[in-house]
C-alpha cells in the first residue's frame, strides 16, 4: 500500500518507477517530497503546491519529475536550469525545483549550472549524483572517481572528478549543500531550506547506483554502498567538531555555502520599476 | 525614377549614420527611402559602406550598383567606389583626399569635411553630420525641418546643441554656384 | 489617427511587431545579423511589463523560451545559422511538447561561421529539416520592413493556434535595411490568445483533444492544473508511453494539426501572374530584386510574375499547381545553391521547365542578374 504521502504527492497511476532494486534516486525523491509536504503544510513557508513547479533534464534522476504529482516538466538532456530559468523569470512567483543528474547538471548541462548560479535566480537544484550515466547503461561521468571502471572506461577512468556542490559555490551559487541517499533526514532538512532560500541553492545528493557502478566496481550492492555513505559521509554537526586530520578521508553532509545574494528576478523587479519611470 | 547615395569611409566616421539620417529625413519630407549598409568585422577602421535610395514610387531592389552620389572619407574608399558610379554621378570627398582618375572633376566636391568637424565644430566625430549638412545642400535633398528630424531621431539626447552647429557648418561649405550645380535630378 | 511614416530597421520591426502581438518574453544570445532584435528587446520590453534575459548560450535561449511560454507568456528568440543550429534540439521539443513560440532567424552566409554579415538564404531547408525526427512546421519569411511588422505577428497567432513553435526566416537584406513604415494603429490588429482550456477545472487529460480537433488547449504552469510535459511520445495525460499505437496517434495528429490547416495557414504573393508564362519563385529579401526585375521584364515584353511563399513551410503547393497550366517555364531566385527550387521542382512534377539562379558569396542577386537570365531562358 503505497504511504499517505505517496498518495498524496506522486502520479500513483504512473507508478511503480523505472528505477532498478536499490537505486538510491527514491529516497531523494522522496525526500524532495517529504521536504515539500512539510513546507506546503507550513502556512508561513510561502510555498504552495499549485504555484510548485518541478522541472528535470534527461537521465535516471530525471524521471523524478513526472513522477511527483505538480506542474511538471522533463526537458531535453542538460537544459532543465535553463528552461526553469525561463520559467522562474516568466513567473517569478512560481517555486521552480530542478531535478537533475551528475551528467546532466555537470556535463552536457555545465553551463547552465554556472551561469543561473552567477545570476543567483531563485531556482531550487537537487542534483541525484550517482557517479554514472545509467539510463545509457553506465559511461563514466564527470563524477565518476578517478581509477573507476566504466563501459567508456574500461581501462579505468583517469579523468579527475568534479564536486558538483563546490563548482556552484566557485560560480557564485549562494546556497550550496551536500547530502546524500543515506542521510535522508539531513538532506529533507538541506532541499527544505534551499527551497527557502531566495537566491539559487543547489544540493549535491549522493545517490547509489548498484545496477551499473556498484557492480562494475566492486562496491557491492545497494546495502553495502548505503553503508559506504553511513561510514564515509558526516553530518556537519558532526564533521566541524572532528580534528582535522579525521576529517581529511570524511565528506561533509550540510551547507557549504550560505549567502544573502541579490536574486536575479527581484532585481529585475525593480529594473522595472525603473524602465516604467524613465518612459 | 530612383535617386540612388551611396556613403563610404572608415568604421567608426559614422557614414551608416548619414546615410540613415538622409533616409529618415527622406521620409519625414514624404519620400520612399530604403537605407542598407555592408560592412566587414571591424568596429573601427576597415571599409565601410552605407547606401539609401530615393524614390517617389515604391522601392524595391535595396541595394545600389551604380550610384548617383558618393561620398567618401578615406582615400582608400574614394579609390574603390569611384569605379562603380553612375554616368554624371556627383562625388562628395574630403579635400585632403586626391581625386582617381575617372572622376570628373567639374562633377566632383572636394570639401574641409574633416577639418570642419575638427576645428570649426571642435569635434571629429561630427564631421558625418557635416556632411549631412553639406550633401542636402548640394544636391538640394529636404527642407530644414525634415533635415533635422532625421538627425534628432538618431543622435543621443543631449548632443542636439553639438549636431546643429555640425549640420550648419556642413551646409555653409556649399555656395550657390555649387548648390545649383549639383541638384540632384527631380525624382 | 493614422500612425506617421517613420523609418524603421527591418530587425527592430520585428521587435516591435513581436511586443504587438503580445510578446513579452525575450531570451537571446548576440549573433551578428540579429543582435539588433535582442538589443532592441532588453530597451524596449522593460518598457511595457517584459521580460528580457541574454542568456549563457544559444541551447539555454531557445530552452528558456519554452520554459517561459510553458507558464502562459508569449515567448522569442532570435539568432542567426549557428546558432539557429545550436536550438534545432529543443525546437523539436516545441514540436513534439507542443509550446507555442517564434522563433527568428536571421539569415547569413553559411555554413559554419560562414560569412557573418553577408545576405544568405542558406536555412530554408534546416528550418523544415533541422531538429531531427518528424515533425511539424511553420515557417514565414517576410520581404519588407513593413511586411516584418506584420507577419511576426501572424507568427505568434499561429503559433498560439496551433500550439507549435514557429520559425520567422527573416535575411540579412530585410533584417538590416530600413525604410520607412507606418505602424498599424493596435485596435486594427487581430491577436490570437492562448487557447487554455476546452472544459472547466483541472482534469488530468492536458494532451486530449475534442472529436475534429487537432490542438490541444494548453493551461499555464501555475494555474492548478498539476500537469506534465515530456519530450518523450506521450499519451493524452502527458506521461511517457512506449505504446506504439498511443505513440502513433500522437504523431499524427501533430502531422494533421498542421496539413489539415493548410488553407489557413499557407500565404502567397502572386504578382502579375494572370497572364503570365513564366513564374519567378523566391522568398524573403530577395524579392526585391525580383520585383524589379520583373517590373523590366515587363517593359521589354516579357509576360512574368512573381510568386512569393510568404509561408514558406510548409511550401505552397496547391497555389503553385494551380499556375502550373498557363506557364512555359519557372525560375526560382534563392541566394543559397537551391533549396525551395526542389520543392518547386516537386510541385512542378515536369509539368513547366524549372531554372535556378542562386548564389552564396554574400553578395546580392541584382535585377539584372535576374533580367538576364529570363532572357537566356526566354522560350
Amino acid at each position: 500500500m503505497p504511504s499517505e504521502l505517496v498518495h498524496k504527492f506522486m502520479r500513483i497511476d504512473h507508478l511503480p518507477h523505472i528505477w532498478c532494486a536499490g537505486c538510491g534516486n527514491g529516497i531523494i525523491m522522496r525526500d524532495v517530497a517529504v521536504a515539500l509536504q512539510e513546507l506546503i503544510d507550513d502556512p508561513e513557508s510561502g510555498v504552495s503546491r499549485e504555484k510548485t513547479v518541478i522541472v528535470s533534464g534527461i537521465g535516471c534522476s530525471s524521471r523524478a519529475a513526472g513522477y511527483m504529482d505538480f506542474d511538471s516538466i522533463h526537458t531535453t538532456h542538460g537544459r532543465a536550469i535553463a528552461f526553469a530559468t525561463g520559467i522562474k523569470f516568466a513567473h517569478p512567483e512560481l517555486e521552480v525545483i530542478v531535478l537533475t543528474g551528475d551528467g546532466d547538471c555537470s556535463a552536457i548541462g555545465g553551463n547552465h549550472l554556472i551561469h543561473a548560479a552567477r545570476r543567483n535566480i531563485g531556482l531550487t537544484v537537487i542534483a541525484f549524483n550517482n557517479d554514472i550515466y545509467g539510463m545509457t547503461g553506465g559511461q563514466y561521468s564527470p563524477t565518476t572517481p578517478t581509477g573507476d571502471v566504466a563501459t567508456t572506461a574500461p581501462y579505468g577512468n583517469f579523468d579527475r572528478p568534479f564536486d558538483i556542490a563546490q563548482l556552484a559555490a566557485g560560480a557564485g551559487a549562494s546556497f550550496t549543500a551536500r547530502g546524500s541517499a543515506y542521510h535522508a533526514r539531513e538532506t529533507t532538512e538541506l532541499i527544505k531550506q534551499g527551497i527557502q532560500h531566495k537566491g539559487f541553492s543547489l544540493i549535491d545528493v549522493f545517490s547509489v547506483c548498484p545496477t551499473y557502478y556498484g557492480r562494475k566496481n566492486h562496491k557491492g550492492g545497494a546495502v553495502e554502498m548505503l553503508a559506504w555513505q553511513k561510514e564515509n559521509m558526516v553530518p556537519a554537526s558532526r564533521y566541524y567538531a572532528m580534528s582535522e586530520e579525521k576529517r581529511r578521508d570524511k565528506i561533509m553532509v550540510g551547507i557549504l555555502t550560505h549567502n544573502d545574494f541579490p536574486e536575479y528576478t527581484q532585481q529585475y523587479a525593480r529594473l522595472l520599476e525603473r524602465a516604467k519611470k524613465a518612459k | 525614377m530612383r535617386y540612388e547615395m551611396r556613403f563610404s569611409g572608415s568604421g567608426g566616421q559614422g557614414v551608416i549614420l548619414a546615410s540613415v539620417i538622409l533616409a529618415e529625413a527622406a521620409v519625414a519630407d514624404g519620400l520612399n527611402a530604403v537605407q542598407s549598409q555592408a560592412y566587414g568585422p571591424e568596429a573601427r577602421g576597415g571599409l565601410c559602406r552605407a547606401e539609401t535610395v530615393l524614390s517617389r514610387e515604391q522601392i524595391w531592389y535595396t541595394k545600389v550598383d551604380r550610384p548617383q552620389f558618393l561620398l567618401a572619407l578615406t582615400q582608400a574608399s574614394l579609390d574603390k567606389y569611384a569605379q562603380s558610379l553612375a554616368e554624371d554621378a556627383v562625388v562628395m570627398a574630403d579635400d585632403t583626399l586626391a581625386l582617381p582618375a575617372g572622376v570628373d572633376p567639374a562633377r566632383a566636391l572636394r570639401l574641409p569635411i574633416l577639418a570642419t568637424a575638427r576645428d570649426k565644430v571642435g569635434k571629429i566625430m561630427t564631421a558625418n553630420i557635416v556632411a549631412v549638412g553639406a550633401i542636402n545642400r548640394a544636391l538640394g535633398l529636404f527642407g530644414e525641418e525634415a533635415l533635422r528630424e532625421g538627425v534628432r531621431r538618431h543622435i543621443p539626447a543631449g548632443t542636439e546643441e553639438l549636431n546643429w552647429k555640425a549640420l550648419e557648418a556642413g551646409t555653409a561649405l556649399i555656395g550657390d554656384e555649387a548648390a545649383g550645380r549639383f541638384r540632384r535630378p527631380a525624382l | 489617427m493614422a500612425n506617421k511614416a517613420v523609418l524603421m530597421q527591418g530587425n527592430e520591426a520585428c521587435v516591435e511587431g513581436a511586443i504587438a502581438a503580445g510578446m513579452r518574453f525575450y531570451a537571446g544570445y548576440p549573433i551578428t545579423p540579429s543582435t539588433e532584435i535582442a538589443e532592441q528587446c532588453a530597451l524596449r520590453l522593460p518598457q511595457v511589463g517584459g521580460r528580457f534575459i541574454q542568456m549563457e548560450d544559444e541551447l539555454a535561449s531557445m530552452a528558456a523560451v519554452l520554459g517561459a511560454s510553458a507558464t502562459g507568456m508569449k515567448a522569442m528568440t532570435a539568432t542567426s545559422g549557428p546558432g539557429f543550429s545550436l536550438k534545432q534540439e529543443n525546437i523539436g521539443y516545441g514540436c513534439l511538447a507542443e509550446i507555442p513560440c517564434v522563433i527568428v532567424d536571421v539569415q547569413r552566409s553559411g555554413p559554419s561561421t560562414g560569412l557573418p554579415t553577408s545576405p544568405a538564404q542558406g536555412d530554408y531547408m534546416q528550418a523544415r529539416w533541422g531538429t531531427h525526427g518528424d515533425h511539424p512546421v511553420i515557417a514565414l519569411s517576410p520581404s519588407s520592413v513593413m511586411e516584418t511588422y506584420k507577419l511576426i505577428i501572424r507568427a505568434f497567432n499561429l503559433s498560439e493556434k496551433y500550439r507549435t513553435p514557429v520559425i520567422f526566416l527573416m535575411d540579412e537584406i530585410v533584417g538590416h535595411m530600413r525604410e520607412g513604415i507606418v505602424p498599424p494603429d493596435p485596435n486594427d490588429l487581430i491577436i490570437n490568445k492562448r487557447h487554455i482550456s476546452y472544459r472547466d477545472g483541472a482534469n488530468k487529460q492536458c494532451y486530449a483533444v475534442p472529436e475534429g480537433k487537432y490542438v490541444p488547449a494548453m493551461k499555464p504552469f501555475g494555474a492548478g492544473e498539476r500537469y506534465n510535459i515530456t519530450g518523450l511520445a506521450h499519451d493524452v495525460s502527458g506521461f511517457p508511453t512506449n505504446n506504439n499505437a498511443v505513440a502513433g496517434a500522437l504523431y499524427t495528429r501533430l502531422m494533421e494539426k498542421i496539413d489539415r490547416n493548410l488553407d489557413d495557414i499557407v500565404r502567397v504573393e502572386q504578382t502579375m501572374l494572370d497572364d503570365a508564362d513564366t513564374a519567378v519563385v523566391c522568398f524573403g529579401g530577395t524579392a526585391r530584386a525580383v520585383m524589379s526585375a520583373v517590373l523590366q521584364a515587363r517593359e521589354e515584353g516579357m509576360k512574368v510574375g512573381m510568386f512569393r511563399p510568404i509561408t514558406v513551410w510548409p511550401f505552397p503547393e496547391k497555389q503553385l499547381r494551380a499556375l502550373l497550366p498557363g506557364l512555359k517555364r519557372i525560375l526560382v531566385v534563392e541566394h543559397n545553391y537551391g533549396q525551395m527550387v526542389l520543392e518547386v521542382r516537386r510541385a512542378a512534377a515536369e509539368k513547366v521547365p524549372v531554372d535556378f539562379l542562386g548564389r552564396m558569396d554574400g553578395t546580392v542577386i541584382s535585377p539584372k542578374d535576374i533580367l538576364q537570365k529570363l532572357r537566356e531562358t526566354e522560350v
